[in-house]
């Protein structure tokens, strides 16, 4: 993992003391609240429904024991007790007190942690796929770049006031688990089959939100080390070019969407020609300073089987299923990816309390090489688990209510903190993701349905990626009720695709209902070991949409 | 208005035109007058230009040469198109002055300096709120950036830092 | 800040404390973070006074985020008919032991 030099370290407590002065300012009629607000968001605080939310960025979903034992300490001296992971990989308090936001961010630097960019119309914190470094599937360690550009993208004098947020997502791996797609900027690491060499596929105009986009290629191959440069320029352009007259047109999707993507290229490409490529590029030794952290442990030298493992699954089915669901194959021959569920049934998707967040910290330590990784889907995971350690890191996880066998599962929804949290929300959306886990919760009824994805948003902006759901649900507000649309169709991965919709919203109690509806068209269609999306996409919208309307036509 | 700088408060010199009434020592006039204004320019006379956000650097580049002063608009301070024109005038060889006019907050005084701004003018609402010494000790408040190219006054690049690092460590092996 | 566009009668007036970022309601003489005890506005001249009284508020830069809510009465207390306010007046919905819900015990 990344650690902070003295550089690092001095910049963030920089920033702590200038985010004081900045409350300081506002609270002395300095600055206007107008004027205050995007200072605070650019700090990740957030007026909420009940309260301030202090977003914390979790640079590309890597964390480690002490920083996630600093952030149950914050939880209990300055929240309430939990956190919540959300769909960017931070993590979120629901109950900060402005007076004591730079007393946690000291806490947080002490940490090697801050809350910079994590809101507010700037580059946001850089996600990446969380089975990073480990991954069976992977070109080469996104990390690395993902640390790159996060430098370079703090506190970028240029891009600090852009016309809207700018996501970017990194991907080495050929499957993507980074939702690539949906960012306004993606680099995926490729080969150039020619050379042999790594280089970068650079995707642009991706995003979610009321007018979701997938994002479209802009540069097919960018050698390794133009990668700043070039981002510098396509940064420069969106900041030029991109649409100041209207909040809901000033994404990069829409001067994408608007200009054409060929018509960007030339314009990026014009400005990456104009700049001082020497100068704005890290040079070599910096990237390998950077990569030099991200070295593999120390592995041992392992059976592929673990005997251990497999007699441990014998004795017990429930570790048999955990073992099923929950684990990742490893580029390392006996080693593990363990996903740990912030799903369990009826819970809060995502939510961590803090007596968690050190049973975690201590397994992660104890196991993984002191690692842990946040996912997109709101699950933590222990990168680096021994196939030997597996049942002993289940019965540590079961002590803690954290050993749900069900990643990748029905009840593994992605979810929005909806109406009961967020001042945005239209709609509820916790309640309806535990009436649907509590609907699905027999495990054999989730093994049978096998792999399929629920995501649910309480409002248009879609933090719960309703759009790219097998399974998408969107809460809106009809005549002050909430009413849910249903999407299916959607898809994540490297195969990206926008659910379609199957009828007009149904209020909260037909959700169960709609959705069992949906899930039983596949069960009656799908062929020999079809997913969700595989019968989706062979049968069509149809069949479900016609399953739908019984529901929704009881529901009008 | 305030107009300020790295150094602090100072007076302003130049007088804003909207017509070919050139007659001051120092003139800014807009985009549309900049050609005729140069045309008639006295010998000592200085030129300079005020200009949107919606107008680009590369329009300005043939006058480079005889242009003293550019001044961006920025409509609020949430706008920040004005710092990458700033970078691109800079970066395609501007070396005249460089204002940016509008309400902004003093903590993008460190944005603008960074960008290749050399003055603030500041409307009265905000300059009332927000005092000099504000902006002087905000421009002091963060000492170091990571993206080389933008620096000014003492802030210092992270990567050469490091740079400059590793070159003592190897000498000193 | 005063609300732009005024809510139908009975209102409350609530906002969030600009330090703490509780929800806090206005009083006879004051605010309380219980809704329970907030100032019900039953005509025009009152919702009005509740409007003078958030932008005084907000210029002091004690509270941000003021808007009159409608509300009826339940038992003599007001109660806010929208859905957002009435999450806002008690706390989450999935959580009854956090937010007003558990402070006030309502």
């Amino acid at each position: 993992m990344y650690r902070y030099d003295e550089f690092d370290e001095r910049l963030v407590r920089e920033r702590v003391a200038q985010f004081a002065s900045q409350v300081a300012r506002r609270i002395d009629g300095s600055l206007t609240d107008a004027e205050f607000l995007p200072l605070r968001l650019k700090n990740g605080l957030y007026l909420q429904l009940h309260s301030y939310m202090l977003r914390i960025a979790v640079p590309y979903g890597t964390l480690h024991a002490r920083q996630l034992r600093q952030l149950a300490r914050i939880a209990d001296e300055y929240d309430r007790g939990y956190g919540h992971f959300t769909t960017r990989t931070n993590l979120q308090f629901n109950w900060s007190k402005l007076k004591d936001v730079p007393t946690v961010l000291g806490l947080l630097a002490d940490v090697e942690m801050h809350c910079i960019q994590t809101s507010g119309n700037c580059i946001r914190n850089v996600t990446a796929d969380h089975f990073a470094g480990v991954a069976h599937d992977e070109i080469e360690d996104p990390r690395p770049i993902a640390e790159l550009i996060r430098q370079w993208s703090t506190l970028h004098p240029e891009f600090e006031w852009l016309g809207r947020k700018f996501k970017i997502a990194v991907s080495g791996a050929t499957h993507d688990r980074a939702v690539v797609k949906s960012h306004d900027l993606g680099v995926r690491i490729v080969r150039d089959p020619a050379s042999g060499e790594t280089g970068y596929e650079i995707l642009v105009g991706g995003g979610l939100g009321r007018t979701p986009f997938a994002a479209k290629v802009l540069r097919e191959f960018l050698p390794r080390e133009d990668l700043l440069a070039y981002l510098e320029a396509v940064l420069r352009v969106y900041n030029l070019e991109g649409r100041r007259d209207n909040k809901f047109k000033a994404r990069l999707k829409i001067l994408v969407h608007e200009l054409g993507i060929e018509a960007l290229r030339a314009l990026v490409e014009e400005e990456f020609a104009h700049i001082d490529k020497a100068r704005v590029n890290a040079d070599p030794q910096e990237q390998a300073r950077i990569a030099a952290y991200f070295a593999p442990p120390a592995y041992e030298d392992l059976p592929e089987v673990s005997r251990k493992l497999e007699d441990a699954q014998i004795r017990d089915p429930e570790l048999a299923r955990f073992v099923e669901h929950n684990l990742f194959r490893h580029k390392k021959r006996g080693y593990t990816a363990v996903t740990i569920s912030l799903k369990p049934i009826g819970g809060t998707p995502g939510d961590i309390t803090s007596e968690q967040m050190r049973a975690v910290a201590d397994l992660a330590e104890k196991y993984s090489f002191d690692e842990l990784r946040v996912t997109h889907a709101q699950n933590l995971v222990l990168p680096n688990v021994k196939l030997d350690d597996v049942a002993e890191v289940y019965e540590a996880l079961k002590a803690h209510d954290l050993a749900t066998a069900n990643i990748g599962r029905i009840t593994d929804i992605i979810s929005c903190p909806g109406l009961d949290y967020c001042s945005l929300a239209t709609a509820r959306s916790i309640p309806i993701a535990q009436v649907l886990s509590h609907h699905f919760a027999d495990p054999e009824k989730q093994k049978q349905i096998g792999e399929v994805s629920i995501k649910i948003s309480g409002c248009i902006n879609a933090c719960g990626h309703h759009h790219v759901g097998n399974i998408g649900i969107l809460g809106l507000e009809k005549k002050g009720v909430e009413s849910y649309q249903i999407t299916v169709g959607g898809d994540p991965s490297e195969n990206y695709a926008l659910g379609e919709l199957l009828g007009p919203g149904v209020p909260a109690e037909y959700v169960p209902e709609a959705v069992d509806k949906v899930v039983s068209v596949y069960l009656a269609e799908r062929q020999q070991g079809e997913t969700f999306i595989e019968t989706y996409r062979r049968i069509g919208l149809a069949p479900f949409k016609a399953a739908f309307k019984e529901i929704a036509d009881v529901a009008a | 208005m305030l107009l300020l700088d790295r150094e602090g408060a100072k007076a302003d010199l130049w007088t804003r035109v909207e017509t070919l009434d050139i007659s001051a020592d120092k003139v800014i006039v807009p985009s549309a007058l900049l050609q005729d204004a140069l045309a008639a320019r006295r010998p000592g006379q200085q030129i300079g230009v005020a200009i949107d956000n919606t107008e680009r650097a590369a329009a300005l580049e043939p006058y480079f040469g005889a242009l003293a002063l550019v001044v961006i608009a920025f409509p609020t301070g949430y706008n920040g198109r004005g710092f990458s024109i700033a970078r691109q005038l800079r970066e395609r060889g501007f070396s005249g002055l460089l204002r940016a006019s509008g309400p902004l907050v003093s903590d993008q005084f460190p944005h603008a300096l960074a960008c290749g701004f050399d003055e603030i003018e500041l409307p009265d609402a905000s300059a009332e709120r927000q005092p000099v010494e504000q902006w002087l000790a905000a421009a002091a408040r963060i000492s170091l950036n990571y993206q080389r190219g933008y620096n000014y006054g003492a802030v210092a690049n992270i990567l050469e830092q490091r740079r400059a690092a590793r070159r003592a460590g190897a000498a000193n092996v | 800040m005063a609300a732009v566009k005024r809510p139908p009668l009975p209102v409350i007036l609530v906002a969030n404390d600009l330090l703490e970022g509780d929800v806090v309601f206005a009083t006879a003489d004051g605010w309380s973070r219980d809704p329970r005890q907030a100032k019900v506005a039953q005509d025009d001249a009152a919702a009005q006074a509740l409007e003078a009284f958030a932008a005084r508020e907000f210029l002091h830069a004690r509270v941000v985020g003021a808007t009159l809510v409608d509300v009826e009465l339940r038992d003599g207390a007001p109660v806010p008919r929208h859905i957002r306010e009435a999450i806002r007046a008690l706390g989450p919905s999935t959580r009854p032991d956090l937010g007003k819900q558990a402070d006030f015990q309502i």
